[in-house]
C-alpha cells in the first residue's frame, strides 16, 4: 500500500516527475546510445579483417595504412610499383598476395581494383568469405562485382551497365568503358560493401586514354583495341599478404620495411587496429564521460525536483505520522520515489534507445558503413539500468534525511 | 486502571530554542468512553499537549498512559506503532492526503497497526459503513480526497480515526474550519459514532460555546502550568 501511495503521489505530480523521468531516460538513451555506437564501431572495425598476416604500402604511418587500404579511408599519397609488388611476391614466406588498387570512384562509392583471389583470401569477422548474393564474381575485363550498400542504393542487379569515375569525387566519368556488374556480394557489414571491385587490368584499361589525369584530345581507344592490349599494372596502391608460418610474419615484414628500392611499409593489421584504439581512445574516454556526466546530471534535477516539494508536502508527512509512520518510514517512501522514478527514467531511456537504433540503423549503415546490431538488452546494460536505479537511491538520500529530520521535528503539527 | 484510557501525571515539557515555552501537566484523565473538551486560548500549549499524548515529542519528566501502557518508556519506534494502534487522530483541517482516494486515507492507519488491521475485519467494509453512517455520499470511497468539500473531509479524518475502535481519539479543533451549520452536523455525527464504539474523545478548542456537548470541560489554566518564554 505504501508502493501504491508513493504512485499515486507520483501520479499527482505528474508534470514534474514525467519532466524529471523524461530527463533521467534522455540521459540513460545517450549514454547507452554512446556504449553502443563505441562497441558497435570497435567491434565492426575489428570484424572488418582477418586471415590476412601483412598489409604492405607505401611508407607511411601504419595507421594510416590500415584506414587507406582496408577502410577506404583517406587516400595513399604514393603507390607501390609493380616491380616492388612482384619482388615480394616472390619472397619464399609468402604463401598468398593480392594487389589493391584505389582511386577511382562510381558515384559515392570506392573502385577497388584487384585479382580473384581476393575473393579467396579476403576474411571477415573471424574467418568467413565473401559470398555472392546474385551473379559471379568477374570473369571478363568489365566485369564488376558491387558490395551490397552499392547495389541496394544505386538499385543494381546482375547484367546493368555502369560507368567509372577516375579519382575521387571527379564529374570526369570514363564514359568510354562499358562496365557491367556481374555480381552483388552479400551483406558483409564491412567496407567491402561500399565497394565497387574491378580487375586490376580494368582499372589500367580506365586510364587508357588518360595522361596526368585529363583525357587525351581526340583519341579513344576503341574496346576491342583495349582488350588486346598488354594492360599490366604500374603500380598499385597496396596489398594483403598471407605468410606460410606465422613465424615468418616478422622476418617478412623487416624485409619489407628494408627494402631497398622503394621506401615500403608492412604492418600486422592487429597491431595497426591496436594503436588506431590508442588514438580513437582518448575521444572515446571523452564522450563516455561527458554521456555519464549527463546521466549525473538528470539525477541531480531529481534531486533538486524532490528537495523542491518537501516544503509543500510538510502536510502530507505529518499526516503519516499521526497516523503512525515512523521518520524512517517517511525517509524510504522518499528513497523508493526516487527509485522508481530513476527506474522509469532508466527503462524509458532503453526504450528510446532501441528506437533511436531501429532509426538510425539504416542511416548509419549508409553514411559510415557502420551496422548496428539490434540485440536484447546485454549484461552490460541491465547493469548501467541498476546503477541508475542505485545512484537514484542515493542521490535522493539527501532530500530524504532532510524530509527525515524535519519529520522528527514537525511531527504531526505542522505550522502553514 | 481499565476505566481510564488516558492518564497524564506530573509530566513537564519545554519546546527547544528561542520560544522557550514550557508546559507542565499534574494530573489529567480521561475515561473509557468519556468525551472531554479542552479549552485555551491560543498559544497556550494544547497542541503541544496532544503531541505529547500522542508520543510525538516526549516529556522530561513524569508519565503518559494510554489504555494502560506507559508510552514514555517506548522506543521511538515502538511509540509510533503504539500510536498506531491506539489513537484516532483528527486534525484542525487538510486531513488526508490528497492524492489519495478517500478509501485510501481511511485505511492509512491500519498500515501501520496490525492489531488495530485484525479489529477491523473486513476494513474495506467498514470504511464503507463509517462512510454511509458520517452521511458521506454513496461511493464516496473512490472518489479523490481533493475532490470533496472541506466539511466532507473532516468527515472522512472521523471515519479514520474510528476504523478498527480504536480507545481513544485526538482532535484538534476539528471544527473551527467549518460554519456553525456544519459544526453542529459534524458533531452530531462524531458523538453518535463515538458513542456506538465506545471511544474516548478528547477535543481541543478555544470556543466555549462546545462545551455544554461534552462529559466534561477542562480549562488549559486549570490542568496545566505554562510559562512563556521571556527571552
Ligand atoms: N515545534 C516547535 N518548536 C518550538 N516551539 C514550539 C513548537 N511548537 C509549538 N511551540 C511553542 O509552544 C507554544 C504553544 O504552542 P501550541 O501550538 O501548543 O499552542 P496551541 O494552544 O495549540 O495554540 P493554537 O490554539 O494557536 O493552536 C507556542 O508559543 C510555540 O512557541
Ligand atoms: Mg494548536
Amino acid at each position: 500500500m505504501i508502493f501504491q501511495l508513493a504512485i499515486a503521489s507520483l501520479f499527482a505530480r505528474a508534470l514534474t516527475v514525467g519532466m524529471t523521468i523524461l530527463a533521467i531516460a534522455l540521459s540513460v538513451a545517450l549514454f547507452l546510445g554512446v556504449e553502443k555506437v563505441r562497441t558497435g564501431a570497435k567491434a565492426s572495425f575489428a570484424d572488418t579483417i582477418s586471415g590476412t598476416d601483412l598489409i604492405v604500402g607505401a611508407r607511411s604511418g601504419s595507421v594510416q595504412l590500415l584506414l587507406y587500404s582496408v577502410f577506404r579511408i583517406g587516400n595513399a599519397t604514393n603507390n607501390v610499383t609493380w616491380q616492388s609488388y612482384q619482388d615480394i611476391a616472390a619472397r619464399p614466406e609468402v604463401d598468398w598476395i593480392v594487389p589493391i588498387s584505389l582511386g577511382d570512384s562510381h558515384r559515392q562509392f570506392r573502385v577497388m581494383g584487384t585479382r580473384k583471389a581476393f575473393f579467396d583470401h579476403y576474411k571477415y569477422r573471424q574467418g568467413r568469405s565473401l559470398e555472392v548474393s546474385d551473379g559471379l564474381i568477374m570473369d571478363d575485363l568489365f566485369d564488376t562485382v558491387v558490395g551490397a550498400n552499392v547495389a541496394a542504393t544505386l538499385n543494381y542487379s546482375v547484367g546493368d551497365p555502369i560507368v567509372v569515375a577516375h579519382g575521387l569525387a571527379s564529374f570526369s566519368q570514363h564514359k568510354d568503358q562499358p562496365f557491367r556488374v556481374s555480381g552483388i556480394l552479400k551483406k558483409t557489414g564491412t567496407p567491402v560493401d561500399r565497394t565497387v571491385i574491378v580487375s586490376m587490368e580494368a582499372v589500367e584499361a580506365i586510364h587508357v586514354d588518360w595522361q596526368g589525369g585529363a583525357q587525351v584530345q581526340g583519341q579513344a581507344t576503341p574496346v576491342d583495341e583495349i582488350r588486346q592490349m598488354n594492360l599490366q599494372p604500374s603500380a598499385i596502391t597496396a596489398a594483403l599478404v598471407g605468410v606460410k608460418s606465422p613465424l615468418q610474419t616478422f622476418r617478412l615484414q623487416r624485409a619489407i620495411n628494408e627494402y631497398s628500392q622503394e621506401p615500403l611499409l608492412a604492418v600486422l593489421p592487429g597491431v595497426a587496429l591496436q594503436e588506431l584504439w590508442g588514438i580513437v581512445g582518448i575521444a572515446e574516454t571523452a564522450l563516455l564521460v561527458v554521456s555519464f556526466m549527463v546521466v549525473v546530471t538528470a539525477l541531480i534535477g531529481m534531486m533538486a525536483t524532490i528537495f523542491s516539494s518537501l516544503n509543500e508536502r510538510r502536510r502530507e508527512m505529518a499526516i503519516f505520522r499521526a497516523m503512525g509512520a515512523r521518520p524512517m518510514t517517511i525517509l524510504s517512501m522518499l528513497v523508493l520515489e526516487a527509485m522508481l522514478m530513476a527506474a522509469l527514467g532508466a527503462l524509458l531511456g532503453m526504450a528510446l534507445l532501441y528506437v533511436g537504433l531501429v532509426i538510425a540503423q539504416p542511416i548509419l549503415d549508409i553514411a559510415f558503413g557502420l551496422w548496428l546490431p539490434i540485440d536484447p538488452p546485454n549484461m552490460r546494460e541491465v547493469w548501467v539500468v541498476l546503477a541508475v536505479i542505485a545512484a537514484g537511491a542515493i542521490v535522493s538520500m539527501v532530500p530524504a534525511l532532510r524530509a527525515y529530520r524535519l519529520s522528527v521535528a514537525d511531527g504531526m503539527m505542522v505550522k502553514t | 486502571m481499565t476505566a481510564t484510557v488516558l492518564q497524564l501525571s506530573d509530566i513537564s515539557y519545554r519546546w527547544m530554542g528561542n520560544t522557550g515555552f514550557s508546559l507542565g501537566v499534574t494530573d489529567l484523565s480521561v475515561a473509557k468512553g468519556e468525551s472531554v473538551l479542552l479549552l485555551g486560548e491560543s498559544g497556550s500549549g494544547k497542541s503541544t499537549l496532544l503531541s505529547l499524548i500522542c508520543g510525538t515529542i516526549l516529556p522530561s519528566g513524569g508519565t503518559v498512559h494510554i489504555a494502560g501502557q506507559d508510552i514514555t518508556t517506548l522506543s521511538a519506534g515502538r511509540r509510533d506503532k503504539f500510536r498506531a494502534e491506539k489513537i484516532g487522530v483528527i486534525f484542525q483541517q487538510f486531513n488526508l492526503l490528497p492524492f489519495g482516494t478517500v478509501c485510501d486515507n481511511i485505511l492509512l492507519p491500519l498500515r501501520f497497526a496490525p492489531e488495530r488491521r485484525k479489529r477491523a475485519q473486513d476494513p474495506i467494509a467498514q470504511a464503507a459503513h463509517l462512510c454511509t453512517a458520517l452521511g458521506l455520499p454513496k461511493g464516496v470511497l473512490t472518489s479523490k480526497a481533493t475532490a470533496l468539500s472541506v466539511g466532507q473531509q473532516q468527515r472522512v479524518a472521523v471515519a479514520r480515526a474510528l476504523i478498527g475502535q480504536p480507545p481513544i481519539i485526538i482532535a484538534d479543533e476539528p471544527t473551527s474550519a467549518l460554519d456553525a451549520n456544519s459544526q453542529a452536523a459534524f458533531l452530531d455525527l462524531l458523538f453518535a459514532q463515538t458513542a456506538e464504539n465506545d471511544t474516548a474523545l478528547l477535543m481541543v478548542s478555544h470556543d466555549p460555546r462546545l462545551g455544554e456537548r461534552f462529559d466534561r470541560v477542562i480549562q488549559m489554566e486549570d490542568v496545566a502550568q505554562i510559562q512563556r518564554g521571556t527571552t
